[in-house]
């Protein structure tokens, strides 16, 4: 029997990120985001691109919340922590306050029932942490891998949980309307997050799942550029086998993928995703073995199993690899020529 | 004299905060700061050329495709390379779907809302404009963000997904589509057609797109109830207000050209300034004189140009640069879009009343209408089976210059490669321009030149007519902080 529930607050900041993750969160579907945050019982105190409330209303809300007379179950953040320059927080402040973006959300999250980091930014810090980070951009929990951030490791909010890192660049709308319900519904504890405190959700689940190109993978038939139908790991940099996401099993804007639009997984749920060390698009290898092996897997046997089935890819799958659309089709042995 | 600093400033894309000077009820005058710096131009230097196209998309989440199309085009010129039919087809297409989904997405969510405001509570018309338009809770969003989900799922099937795609190459699209997707995207664009039809407009894309006039755009709101449509309705709501007189534009127009097919653009590039003038791209420099950025010169061109941040610099007060044509402020946007385009209705209200508040959202909504037409003839032309992309190595050392229109209006990257890295890297995005701060002459930008003479009401603390002026600009500020 459903329990009516008191509404949970909930509150969103932006820092340093592109915005993408909320434009990614508007496109929900089935159903959309406001019949989702009614669902979940889920009042939005206030979020930058979706409330009416602008300039000193905000300012109050905000103000309220830091001095206790106003209740924030959950507190969102969006876009990497700006501590630059020099550990002030400048580069980044707050409109209408003269305060640092960074000083106003460490408050906020001493309050907050929940604290959730959107998108890969707000979690590592992310494309906005990329090159030298002249920025000094970090994540809420975590400065790229290392534990840190603008929180510490040990902060927990005041439901005892860590920072949940909703990572991704950007998020799939249903990784946190689901995290969301989730927290409302009371069943994401502890158990409900992986390593990394991405909700497991979704990170149980590897890129390479459900990837339209399996048969290829399997075949080691090899896209040789971008928009070839072949497996993207030899050559081009995909690293599905080790990115822990489940875009292939979950639509994207109603059926796509990375993978699906012809392109590499560059693995954006990771933190330091942003550096790879390498072009995104172009696979390093060592004596002409890809350097980042799928998963779990051991080397030698990667390479024994690797060569063994590009022995026996068949034809069909050779061809088809380096074509830009599927151009010999599978063959049915019952029917007769 | 009284001051009043707003923000932070919601429904826009970033962070925004307006300085305004009050005497007489009215603005005197405005700073426009942009609080936020993130330094792209500096991440991509050193990088392999390629990966701008993860890089770029990032700077902004609601026009990443548009970043990506100037970035691929900045590429493309350093290779020397050109897209297939297929590929032009297939970028204009995403490109098309992401600047319509932007007017959407600012026309209901952004724009509209402020309407359901309380100082407008004792207005004839605020009751139904409170039911339809008020943030989260109006009826108008419930019908627009699932309308707004399937449309995008052209996103899905073209681009793999949205925001952050890199099926968008300088060579063309690494989609290439089947006869039975090119059917799928047939469907979804009807299912489109319909919401626009019955929705937005209350009447068919073509009569919408051949209003000619004024009298005409009149004529036809009068048809019908105000309420009968989302478009009707801003009209009604605009005429009582006389949007017409807020927020006038106060320099000249800029376009450079969008959607092209075998060498022909949808819509031009030019300059509109008072009558249509060829665009000299090299006449473009960014200003940092009030700017927190180091500078030698105080105006640099885009392929020269410097980002080194220094927040202390006296007399700064933004992280946005001021770019301007010929040393002039120019304003970009789909107001500037078919102004240089010579759309009739669009040519005829600023002939009338100039730039303006009612004529951005008009010339916005005039856009929906145009491009859903246009794309629903790109899916058409679209063959299965032929290329949809070119591949051709990057050169160790070359430059590009990559020019694209966004939802907001002009949008360039100009690039420099020396010994196969990123060697300098140089963004111009459409607020940039818009959102301005002075230059060395002191020369206001264009919001901030539109602000003055804003009225603002007794005992406002966010004065509704400033939000209305900054609004009507759709806004994008992490695209302009890069």
């Amino acid at each position: 029997m459903h329990r009516r529930r008191e509404p949970l607050r909930l509150l969103w900041l932006q820092s340093g990120g592109c915005g993408g993750c909320t434009l990614s969160l508007i496109g929900a579907e089935g159903p959309d985001l406001i019949a989702t945050f009614e669902a979940a019982g889920i009042e939005v105190l206030w979020h930058p691109s979706l409330s009416e409330a602008s300039g000193r209303e905000v300012i109050e809300i905000l103000q309220r919340i830091v001095d206790g007379e106003e209740t924030l179950d959950i507190l969102c953040l969006e876009g990497a922590v700006m501590r630059g320059p020099n550990g002030t927080g400048r580069f980044h402040m707050m409109s209408g306050t003269d305060r640092p973006v960074m000083d106003w959300v460490a408050e906020l999250a001493a309050k907050a029932g929940h604290v959730v980091a959107v998108g890969s930014c707000a979690a590592f810090g992310g494309i906005t942490a990329a090159g030298a980070n002249e920025v000094e951009a970090c994540g809420l929990a975590y400065d790229g891998q290392r534990e840190g951030g603008l929180l510490g490791p040990d902060f927990r909010s005041r439901s005892g949980m860590p920072v949940i890192n909703i990572a991704g660049c950007p998020i799939h709308p249903g990784w946190l309307t689901e995290t969301l319900h989730s927290i409302a519904a009371g069943r994401f504890g502890a158990t409900e997050i992986d390593e990394w405190e991405r909700p497991l959700s979704y990170t149980m689940h590897l890129v390479h799942h459900g990837c339209a190109r399996n048969e290829f993978y399997e075949f080691k038939a090899s896209a040789e550029e971008l928009c070839d139908m072949g497996c993207m790991m030899e050559n081009l940099g995909c690293k599905g086998t080790q990115a822990r996401a489940d875009c292939n099993t979950r639509a994207w804007n109603g059926g796509g993928s990375c993978l699906d639009g012809g392109y590499p997984c560059i693995n954006c749920t990771a933190p330091g995703f942003e550096e790879p060390g390498h072009s995104f698009t172009r696979t390093p290898k060592v004596s002409g073995i890809p350097v980042g092996l799928p998963t779990d897997m051991p080397k030698a046997w990667f390479v024994a199993l690797a060569s063994l089935s590009k022995a026996a890819t068949p034809p069909r799958l050779k061809e088809n690899a380096v074509a830009d659309h599927l151009t010999r089709s599978p063959v049915d042995r019952q029917k007769k020529r | 004299m009284t001051r009043l600093v707003v923000g932070p400033f919601n429904r826009v894309e970033g962070d925004l905060e307006v300085k305004l000077e009050i005497g007489d009820g009215r603005v005197e005058k405005a700073h426009v700061v942009s609080p936020l710096y993130r330094g792209f131009e500096r991440i991509l230097l050193g990088k392999p050329p390629a990966d701008a196209l993860v890089y770029a998309p990032r700077i902004c989440g609601i026009c990443s495709v548009s970043q990506s199309v100037a970035a691929a085009k900045a590429l493309a010129q350093a290779q020397g390379l050109a897209m297939p039919p297929n590929g032009e087809l297939a970028v204009n297409l995403v490109h098309a779907t992401e600047n319509i989904a932007d007017h959407l997405t600012h026309f209901y969510l952004f724009f509209m809302p402020d309407f359901a405001r309380e100082t407008y509570s004792r207005e004839s018309w605020f009751a139904a404009a409170r039911e339809r338009f008020t943030a989260i809770k109006g009826t108008a969003a419930e019908d627009m963000l699932p309308a707004r989900a399937q449309f995008m799922h052209l996103m899905g099937l073209l681009a793999g997904k949205w925001p952050h795609t890199l099926s968008i190459q300088p060579g063309g699209s690494t989609r290439a589509v089947t006869n039975g997707e090119i059917a799928r995207m047939s469907a979804i664009l009807s299912a489109f057609r319909r919401f626009l039809e019955r929705t937005l407009y209350g009447d068919t894309l073509e009569r919408i797109a051949s209003l000619s006039s004024v009298a005409e755009l009149e004529g036809w709101a009068a048809e019908k109830a105000p309420e009968s449509s989302d478009f009707r309705h801003f009209l009604s709501i605009s005429r009582h207000l006389d949007l017409r007189r807020l927020g006038p534009s106060a320099g000249l127009f800029m376009s450079f050209g969008a959607y092209t097919v075998d060498g022909a653009t949808l819509f031009p590039r030019g300059v509109h300034d008072n009558g249509h003038l060829a665009l000299d791209i090299n006449a473009i420099a960014e200003d940092v004189s009030h700017a927190m950025y180091r500078s030698g010169a105080d105006a640099l061109k885009p392929f020269d140009g410097e980002t080194v941040p220094d927040i202390d610099r006296e007399g700064a007060y933004s992280w946005c640069k001021a770019p301007r044509l010929n040393g002039k402020i120019a304003e970009v946007g789909a107001l500037a879009r078919q102004l240089v385009s010579g759309h009739p209705l669009v040519l005829d209200l600023v002939s009338k009343d100039g730039g303006n508040v009612h004529a951005r959202v008009v010339a916005r909504l005039l856009e929906v209408a145009l491009v859903t037409m246009a794309m629903e003839g790109w899916v058409n032309a679209l063959r299965s089976g032929e290329r949809f992309i070119r591949h051709a190595d990057m050169p160790d050392s070359a430059e590009g210059a990559g020019l694209a229109e966004a939802a907001r209006g002009s949008l360039g990257h100009w690039i420099r490669i020396e010994g196969g890295r990123i060697a300098n890297y140089q963004i111009i995005a459409p607020t940039t321009w818009n959102f301005s701060p002075r230059d060395a002459d002191g020369t206001p930008g264009p919001l901030e030149q539109a602000l003055e003479g804003a009225p603002v009401r007794s005992g406002e603390t966010e004065p509704v007519a400033v939000q209305h002026i900054v609004r009507s600009f759709d806004p994008c500020l992490v695209c302009t902080v890069h």
